[in-house]
């Protein structure tokens, strides 16, 4: 076995994910009657997280495509598992998201009931969603991805709202169930490598470099991890745990369910299935591709009809998602690195849009659309604020929306052309639901009820100014957040590349021919 | 009488009485005398002693043995495993292992019966003498190389068991689970010592290491009655684990049995049989592996698919946390399945991971159960949260280590046994053990949502007081458990160094 190389540099990764954890247990030890000393901890702790992502964002190589800030100590030896950390371009912006997003779901949205446990779930949650994304050995992010479902639980359970217990209930096990086969899967790799190899380790790098494994046992590895990532994702048809977990959530834990762990699901496929996985990946790639496509349309669709605004947005996440899986399985740099920063976007955007419902709820108890209305009238703040939040989410050209989505349906459209001739159709729907729910909720005369809502407070206007910003930054000038994406990801295409012997059309990234020649229009 | 024998043998040489290496014995011995001196104390003495004093000296006794243990660990590493008293005593890491194992039970178990005594006001000290005698056949068990010595052992382990079931005697139930546990546990034991007959039929010796070398040097023509021998032993050690479908009793018996009792038994008892199985099938039988792989097998999912989903329907806590003990025996077949190092390594950490787990859990239930030993229905866990918030959270921890999250002892225990089964290639039962995980999540998060919701009316004000000995007891389980799933890597290298003699 190789002895990992001791770290001479600040351990900046592990830091980052020890911070939140040591300031949740710093929370739990203080008397809840203290609620000022608590907040002052977990806002300190939280802020000072988000501090450390930026600085991490800033110190980042771009252009360099690998992984930096490597981090590797053994933790079990005996099994060849170690404390394996470090960030590359795919990663990198999904750290900077949890850490900007926590924050806000923190202290945006008013949470009165017993609020040591409620901050110290939350900084929990947060520890376990960077290491996640930080992970790079696979037992270490099977315990992150796993451990994330229990302080998520209890926030639903906890704080959530009427059905909430089912909804905490459905989405542990759902989840949980998901992700058992992949263990298995992860174990079978693990030790047929070790058969190939003669070395028992689970690090990503050394498992990706030789497999060890046949091609169709691959593919069934390949299904067990992806059938986990599909349930956390969530993928058409195992999506039904989200409307509910979502609705039910109280407003931060909708906010960090749609902007963070959903993202663990895409982020698992292209980290584990693209990399580990390249062939199986590319053969299976017309079946998710589909899948995705469905659940563009279901999912845009089922959010039209809805009657309850947070519902209408839970499913307008599973439309969005689709778009990320799309782009992740049309094995092209535009549509992968398009999905890379759609996982950012949608986190923005969606989180913003779970904010803003809940601002709603609390000023009118009730999140029916049918009684809403005129709301624009008592509130104009809210609903210009809400307005940006909608065009980003729609993604509207300008706003950050359109960047991923545009990046994704060209990288789509090179190499599987029905699939994005359709998904097209989604943005099209999307603008549908989001501007006749908006329509319906803020325009028209409003009645007694709606009248008398006051308008953002100054805490609220501080809580979505730093989403608005983002959205619009991210809209204007993407450029200094695709440098960094786009190295790895043109990393992980060359491996998909070289393990495949299939390429992607010249325009799209580079290398030439392609899977469908007689379609490159050059 | 002495003449027939002689008759018998044919020849009049006196019986051979084989040297005695007493120290190979010396954990066992240990709570023997510990139990003696309870018994002393409690008949010479002129006045009457709390329940304070017997479970003292019985954790000092448990302490003492561990002490011991560990000694004889120092010297198998340093010398290696060796056999003593004609050699139908192994001393290996693997004897070494479930001292310790049980030794712990029984520490953990005395602590929870002191307050549990005085509150039922039962008398003390026969409770703490038998819990003493039955671990010390259950390290017997664990230490056996003879299938005479494992019987004797495991009568020792349920002898006192029957009457312990049986203790609160003012409580119908306990006696009725007495009952039932002892018909059914002298049932299995007949079966047992049949299949020990068989096998000596077959191979000409009870000795275990003397089997194995006859199984590997002979083709047998006809193997029906090793078979057969092999089965019946699998059926009598398989019900002490409880693993489906031998299962039957352990609802009644659990829920019955006076509650530190239950976790004492749920510990050392299960760890005892599946010790006498690992043994057995691992060493005596490992070249008929192809043989009984296939039965264990079938034996794990069925334990592991019945255990979760029974529990599911249950409103008892001792009940669910019955059919939780049959799901878990089934993860410790998984392991003994793959029937390799790591299979046997991962089986007994799944099992010393399970003891701290279970015992910490009853002893909950005992705290909740409260005087009469009677509340353990869902609902009287009805917003524990909210009236004893360090029980309610200790609880939890339990039950996420019994479902197997992230950062406990159950976490890597699971790992363990499911990485061995993976390496055999054993996926199918991987997937099902896993799937049961997924399943049984489903019933431990419901008691957690019950003592997080909003408290029952009228249970508001039932205070469930914390005696300092249960405290402690709590406590250590919860280090444990613990401590373990984030830096398990001493014990899992006590696991895999308490490997088998052969």
């Amino acid at each position: 076995m190789h002895a990992p190389t001791p770290d001479v540099t600040f351990p900046l990764l592990t830091v980052i994910i020890l911070l939140p954890a040591i300031g949740g247990v710093m929370v739990l030890l203080t008397p809840s009657r203290r609620l000022d000393a608590l907040r002052l901890i977990a806002l300190l702790f939280s802020v000072g997280t988000a501090a450390l992502t930026i600085y991490l964002a800033v110190k980042f190589k771009s252009h360099d495509g690998d992984f930096q800030f490597v981090s590797h100590h053994w933790w079990i030896r005996d099994f060849g598992i170690s404390w394996k950390l470090g960030v590359d371009g795919i990663s990198l912006w999904l750290v900077v998201l949890t850490g900007i997003l926590f924050p806000i779901a923190l202290f945006g949205p008013v949470v009165k009931k017993d609020v040591k446990a409620y901050l110290g779930w939350m900084l929990l949650l947060e520890a376990g969603c960077l290491g996640t994304f930080l992970a790079l050995d696979l037992f270490l992010f099977f315990v992150f991805f796993e451990i994330v479902l229990v302080p998520m639980y209890f926030l639903i359970g906890g704080w959530g709202y009427e059905n909430r217990v089912y909804a905490a209930l459905k989405f542990f096990v759902y989840t949980l169930a998901g992700s058992a086969l992949m263990l298995v899967g992860m174990l079978a790799l693990v030790f047929l490598h070790q058969a190939a190899t003669d070395r028992l380790t689970f690090d990503l790098v050394a498992l990706a470099q030789n497999p060890g494994v046949g091609e169709s046992t691959a593919r069934w590895i390949f299904l067990a991890f992806m059938l986990a990532f599909a349930v956390k994702v969530p993928l058409f048809p195992v999506h039904t745990w989200l409307p509910d977990a979502h609705t039910e959530a109280p407003t931060a834990g909708s906010v960090i369910l749609a902007g963070v762990l959903l993202k663990m699901g895409t982020y698992g496929i292209l980290r584990f299935g693209l990399y580990l996985f390249p062939k199986a990946a590319v053969d299976l790639a017309p079946l998710l591709l589909t899948l995705a496509v469905i659940g563009i349309i279901y999912g845009a669709l089922v959010a039209t009809v809805q009657k309850d605004l947070k519902r209408l947005v839970a499913y307008s996440s599973v439309a969005h998602l689709g778009f990320i899986v799309l782009g992740t399985f049309a094995f092209t740099t535009q549509g992968l690195s398009g999905g890379v920063l759609q996982m950012v976007n949608h986190g923005i955007s969606t989180g913003a849009l779970f904010l803003l419902v809940g601002m709603i709820y609390e000023r009118r108890h009730t999140r029916q659309i049918a009684e809403l209305r005129g709301l624009q009238k008592p509130a104009p703040v809210l609903a210009a604020v809400f307005t940006v939040v909608m065009l980003s989410s729609i993604g509207l050209p300008g706003l950050n929306g359109f960047v991923g989505e545009f990046l994704i349906l060209i990288g789509t459209f090179v190499t599987h052309r029905w699939w994005a001739v359709v998904a097209a159709s989604g943005v099209i729907l999307s603008a549908i639901y989001l501007l006749w729910a908006y329509q319906r909720v803020f325009h028209g005369e409003p009645d007694e009820a709606n009248a008398s809502i006051p308008d953002m407070t100054w805490r609220e206007r501080a809580t979505m100014a730093p989403l608005i910003l983002l959205i619009v930054f991210l809209g204007v000038y993407p450029k200094p957040v695709l440098d960094r994406i786009n190295p790895s990801v043109e990393r992980l295409i060359d491996h998909v590349e070289e393990r495949t012997g299939e390429s992607q059309p010249a325009f799209a990234g580079g290398g030439a021919g392609t899977t469908e020649p007689h379609e490159v229009g050059e | 009488m002495t003449a027939v024998l002689a008759q018998a043998t044919g020849v009049d040489a006196p019986i051979r009485f084989p040297a005695v290496e007493y120290w190979t014995l010396v954990p066992a011995i240990t709570l023997v005398v510990g139990a003696l001196v309870l018994l002393l104390i409690a008949s010479l003495s002129r006045r009457t002693y709390g329940a304070g004093l017997y479970a003292g000296l019985t954790v000092v006794t448990g302490l003492v043995s561990l002490g011991t243990a560990a000694n004889i660990w120092q010297r198998v590493s340093d010398e290696g495993p060796s056999t003593a008293v004609a050699k139908a005593i192994a001393v290996d890491g693997f004897s070494t292992f479930f001292a310790v194992l049980i030794a712990c039970a029984v520490v953990l178990g005395a602590l929870l019966a002191e307050s549990y005594v005085r509150r039922e006001q039962l008398p003390a000290p026969e409770l703490f003498v038998l819990m003493l005698l039955s671990a010390s056949g259950g390290m017997l068990m664990a230490a056996a190389n003879d299938l005479i010595v494992l019987f004797l052992g495991l009568e020792i382990l349920s002898i006192a068991l029957y009457v312990l079931a049986g203790y609160h005697g003012r409580r119908e139930a306990s006696s009725e689970a007495a009952m039932k546990y002892f018909l059914l546990g002298a049932f299995s034991s007949a079966i047992f010592l049949y299949g020990i007959a068989l096998v000596y039929g077959a191979t000409g010796t009870t000795n275990l290491g003397e089997i194995a070398t006859f199984l590997a040097t002979n083709v047998l023509s006809n193997n029906g009655i090793l078979l057969g021998g092999m089965g019946l032993m699998l059926v009598g050690l398989g019900f002490k684990v409880a693993a489906v479908p031998f299962h039957a009793w352990t609802p009644d018996v659990y829920q019955g049995a006076p509650t530190p009792v239950t976790g004492f038994m749920a510990a050392a008892a299960k760890a005892a049989g599946f010790a006498g199985l690992l043994r057995v099938f691992f060493s005596a039988f490992g070249s008929e592996q192809l043989d009984w792989r296939p039965v264990v097998f079938v034996l794990a999912v069925l334990t592991l698919v019945v255990g979760s989903v029974l529990a599911i329907v249950q409103t008892d806590i001792k009940r669910m946390l019955a059919y939780s003990s049959i799901s878990h025996a089934g993860y410790v077949l998984v392991g003994l399945q793959a029937a390799n190092d790591s299979g046997v390594a991962g089986s007994l950490f799944y099992l010393l991971a399970y003891t701290f787990m279970v015992i910490g859990s009853f002893a909950v239930v005992t705290l909740v159960g409260g005087r009469g030993d009677s509340r353990h229905s869902l609902d009287d866990y009805r917003g524990l949260a909210s009236r004893r918030p360090g029980i309610a959270l200790a609880f939890t921890v339990f039950l996420m280590a019994q479902a197997g999250v992230p950062f406990t002892s159950g976490f890597l225990a699971k790992f363990y046994v499911i990485s061995a089964a993976v390496d055999r290639r054993s996926y199918a039962l991987a997937i099902v053990a896993m799937l049961g995980a997924a399943v049984a999540a489903f019933f431990y998060l419901r008691v957690i949502v019950v003592m997080y919701g909003p408290p029952a009316e009228g249970d508001e004000q039932r205070g469930i007081p914390l005696p300092r000995s249960a405290a402690v007891a709590l406590g250590i389980a919860l280090a444990f458990t613990l401590v373990v799933g984030v830096l398990p890597a001493p014990v899992i290298d006590f696991a895999r160094h308490a490997t088998l003699l052969f």
